[in-house]
């Protein structure tokens, strides 16, 4: 069943256009996986999607409903949250605070802080830290357990991995691995790290200047035909077969 | 393969030459207005010279530069005080009234050093600060007396209609000065520095523009056109209160002129000036509600129509009177 | 020269008031209301209105008052200053000077421009004071004054702390991006965080009106001393713009000692010193050297909790 569905979107940065008619769907309880060189337009698309970048033109529905005029905290009642690239934390306030601002203001449901705790175990010796003095990997896993906070039937994560020590990524992983076991939360993230990406995703999209250049199950495309996807060989690939 | 294009960089259009000329022979026009007009047409003109002249060095400031400064009365006020003082020390008054706008320079300067490094809200109101504290320094000249001010009595020597006109002439003078120093400025390499800084003052210095320098030069030359500006109203006035010529309402009259004409134009201000002096003389007279009309007209401004009447009148027609920047012509193959 | 410590101390506390409000705005709304001296002797002549025209005692006159400043609050946020936000420092400095000029000029037509004090109108409150030993009197208005500074910047930062508009507002003011993609609805914060700071210019404006004679025109003066004890104090710290308050009155009121035009002299110079002292340590500490050496770090280093987390 569909969750979210994104239509002919189109997102510019002045004269540069970011996002270039872009459309896809996600089912519930799937991992939607996006990769794309720098400047594919991969945290272009997610903030747009989040209603912090303006769309252009083109259609988001939400569990059927159209939440492309909605402004951002709308989007996050409607169902949607992202925890964005660069961490983004509050970062003059504790962690406990981090968490409490989504909860109060977003969806309720089943994540609350100690379901978010029982997920991301790392985060409990932290809950009184100031967030701005965390590590990355830290703050990262503050940055996912703070979306988790509002309930989102769909989480955007972005940059997933970007910047994190080798265990770190290992560790954030695992607990992903966790919310995809319960099949609850629909994921799509922006990963860097090709293998991790193939790996953890249901599907997979290949972002090329802006528009989708190769879409499909990770297993079917294959590494070979996503890394020319990727680095913008597809086309040539093409017209020789 | 695209076809070549020739093309040639304007600093001069037809209209710019037209505009150029029309001007040259309204200075000639008003040069010589006092030989034929009344004496409160004349009055009248230097009042006028006086708002373009602040609109002129605001917009040079703010516009240009990107120095939003709420403390430009700290220079009207100074120039005058300097021109008295000049005056008790013996100099010609009318000698004193220019010499006084350099002083008000070198002030200028020096606090530049300072000023200048801080940034957008703390600058404008350090600024305002500055006059205020200038002001008070002031008035602890016994020769000011404290509030109430003084007058340059040296002026009385002249003969009235002779210090009406010398006076015209003084504001006709000093604004023609300004106005020439910052058409040259805005087209030399400096001007085009300037505006580097005002859109992104990181990348201009990461471009090896000297940012600091540039602000300098910019910020002691709108000082000399504020403080001349103070001297030509202290002419016309003859007294002399620190309150009066140290008011922030220099500064509101400013913005308004400047908004309402066009940010970071060069017709804008001008335009604005003229404006703002004719609601003067038609709504003058209603005094308060006439001025809380005009804070009504700045926020519908900022609200509605940000780039004022002349950013306008730009955004909808090729047609440049005062050619700052550089026009490119394609030429037709 | 302790009695004159005394007063300034207190005198603070008024700074404080005035300047908590002018400090949220920034902070918060990021936004810097040149109104917010205006808005204060709006809230002055409300309460004379109340108490001369309404008949209510001064603490109704008061009461009332906060709830009306509030609401003028929400509203210019709404309709004003939500419109100039996010395009640099020009508009929203035009857009409240236009709001000044507007407020200053209609409370002239609609008050007259005769100088009024609600010193009248509170008794012996106004001039009797309490004997301390060491023969320093305490006045009683200037202590009531100063207790609820302390009182209303506790009240504020409990709120802060602890309840969920106040977590959005930290959360908005950090990072106001962030708080959108939490749910929070930055615009509805950013009028709430209007509607306390125009209510406390009103609280401020009422206590200036108790002890000083106001006119239409007294705010820019006062919107000038609050943004020095903002300055002073640090800008967006609660405790910083009381710490703020006092280093200004202190300063007004040694300044005094001397003649009345120390009074706002001295408040200047050491706005200016502060300034100028900020300044020239972020150039020594960018320069290094000996200088540099000699600084405390300007802030305290973030709490180091790297080990934990896989």
């Amino acid at each position: 069943m569909t969750i979210l569905e994104v239509e002919n979107l189109v997102a510019r940065h002045g004269l540069l256009t970011a996002v270039r008619n872009v459309s896809f769907s996600v089912a519930r309880g799937e991992v939607l996986g996006i990769v794309g060189a720098n400047g594919a337009g991969k945290t272009t698309l997610f903030r747009t999607i989040c209603g912090i970048h303006p769309a252009t033109t083109g259609t988001i529905r939400l569990e059927g409903s159209d939440i492309s005029a909605y402004p951002p905290y709308r989007r996050v009642a409607a169902g949607l949250a992202m925890a964005p690239e660069g961490r983004r934390l509050f970062s003059d306030m504790t962690v406990t605070d981090n968490l409490k601002v989504a909860g109060e203001n977003g969806r309720k449901g089943f994540w609350k802080i100690d379901t978010v705790l029982d997920a991301l175990p790392a985060l409990k010796p932290l809950m009184k830290a100031i967030a701005g003095g965390l590590s990355g990997g830290q703050r990262q896993a503050v940055a996912i357990g703070r979306a988790l906070m509002s309930n989102p039937s769909v989480l955007l994560l972005d940059e997933v991995s970007l910047g994190l020590s080798p265990i770190a990524v290992v560790g954030l992983y695992n607990s992903l691995a966790v919310l995809k076991e319960n099949g609850e939360t629909t994921m799509i993230l922006v990963e860097q790290d090709l293998d991790r990406a193939m790996a953890f995703s249901d599907r997979i999209i290949c972002l090329l200047e802006g528009a989708v250049a190769l879409h499909g199950k990770p297993g079917e495309l294959g590494k070979h035909a996503i890394t020319d996807a990727y680095f913008g060989l597809g086309k040539q690939v093409a017209t020789r077969a | 393969m695209m076809s070549p294009v020739s093309f040639a960089i304007e600093r001069w259009t037809s209209a710019s030459r037209l505009t150029a000329a029309l001007s040259a022979a309204l200075l000639a026009v008003l040069v010589i207005l006092p030989l034929f007009a009344s004496g409160l047409v004349v009055d009248k003109a230097t009042t006028l010279f006086v708002y373009v002249l602040l609109a002129v060095m605001w917009n040079l400031l703010a516009g240009y530069a990107g120095l939003v400064s709420v403390g430009q009365q700290a220079f009207f006020g100074i120039g005058a005080y300097f021109a008295l003082r000049l005056v008790d020390f013996g100099v010609p008054p009318y000698m004193a009234l220019v010499v006084g706008p350099l002083g008000a320079g070198l002030v200028g300067a020096a606090l530049s050093v300072f000023a200048l490094r801080l940034k957008g809200g703390e600058f404008a109101i350090a600024m305002w600060v500055i006059a205020e504290a200038l002001r008070i320094a002031v008035m602890f000249d016994p020769a000011v007396q404290g509030e109430t001010g003084t007058s340059l009595l040296a002026l009385n020597a002249f003969d009235p209609e002779l210090r009406r006109n010398l006076t015209y002439w003084l504001g006709l003078g000093g604004l023609t000065a300004m106005l020439v120093a910052t058409f040259l400025l805005l087209r030399s390499k400096i001007g085009a520095a300037a505006q580097a800084i005002r859109d992104d003052e990181e990348a201009a210095g990461s471009i090896g523009i000297d940012v600091m320098r540039i602000k300098q030069i910019i910020f002691v030359l709108a000082a000399v056109g504020c403080a001349l500006a103070g001297t030509v109203w202290l002419a016309s006035a003859i007294t002399f209160q620190p309150r009066t010529s140290f008011g922030v309402q220099w500064t509101v009259f400013m913005l308004f002129m400047v908004l309402v004409g066009g940010l970071g134009t060069f017709e804008g201000p001008i335009v604005g000036a003229v404006i703002f002096f004719l609601l003067q003389e038609i709504f003058g007279d209603f005094s308060v509600w006439y001025l809380a009309g005009l804070g009504f007209v700045a926020i519908a401004f900022a609200l509605f129509l940000p780039e004022g009447i002349a950013g306008w009148i730009q955004n909808r027609s090729e047609v440049r009177l005062f050619v700052t920047g550089r026009k490119l012509r394609i030429n037709p193959q | 020269m302790l009695d004159a410590l005394i007063q300034g101390i207190l005198l603070g506390g008024y700074y404080a008031i005035l300047a908590a409000g002018l400090s949220l705005m920034f902070g918060v709304v990021r936004f810097i209301n040149l109104a917010h001296g205006d808005l204060a002797i709006l809230g002055a002549y409300l309460v004379l209105f109340g108490v001369e025209i309404l008949g209510l005692s001064p603490l109704a006159a008061v009461l009332a008052m906060l709830p009306v400043m509030a609401l003028a609050g929400w509203i210019m946020q709404r309709l004003l200053f939500a419109r100039a936000l996010g395009s640099g420092v020009l508009l929203p400095l035009l857009v409240t000077f236009g709001l000044g000029a507007v407020l200053q000029n209609t409370m002239f037509g609609l008050f007259g421009s005769d100088t009024r004090s609600l010193g009248n109108h509170i008794g012996s409150l106004s001039w009797s004071s309490w004997q301390m030993p060491f023969g320093i009197s305490l006045g009683k208005l200037p202590v009531i004054t100063f207790a609820v500074a302390v009182a209303a910047l506790v009240a504020l930062q409990l709120m802060l702390s602890f309840t969920k508009i106040g977590r959005a507002i930290r959360a908005t003011s950090s990072d106001p991006e962030a708080a959108e993609l939490s749910g929070v609805n930055a615009r509805k914060v950013h009028r709430a965080a209007a509607a306390i700071a125009v209510a406390l210019a009103g609280l401020a404006g009422a206590f200036l009106a108790m002890r000083a004679l106001i006119n239409p025109y007294a705010g820019p003066t006062q919107l000038i001393f609050a943004f020095e004890a903002v300055v002073i104090g640090g800008i967006g710290s609660l405790w910083g713009t009381l710490a703020g308050g006092i280093v200004l009155g202190v300063a007004q009121s040694l300044g005094s000692t001397f003649s009345a035009q120390w009074f706002q002299l001295a408040g200047h110079l050491v706005f200016l010193g502060v300034l100028g002292a900020r300044l020239y340590a972020a150039h020594a500490h960018h320069h290094g050297g000996w200088r540099a050496a000699l600084k405390l770090p300007r802030t305290v280093q973030p709490r180091a909790v790297e080990e934990d987390l896989p």
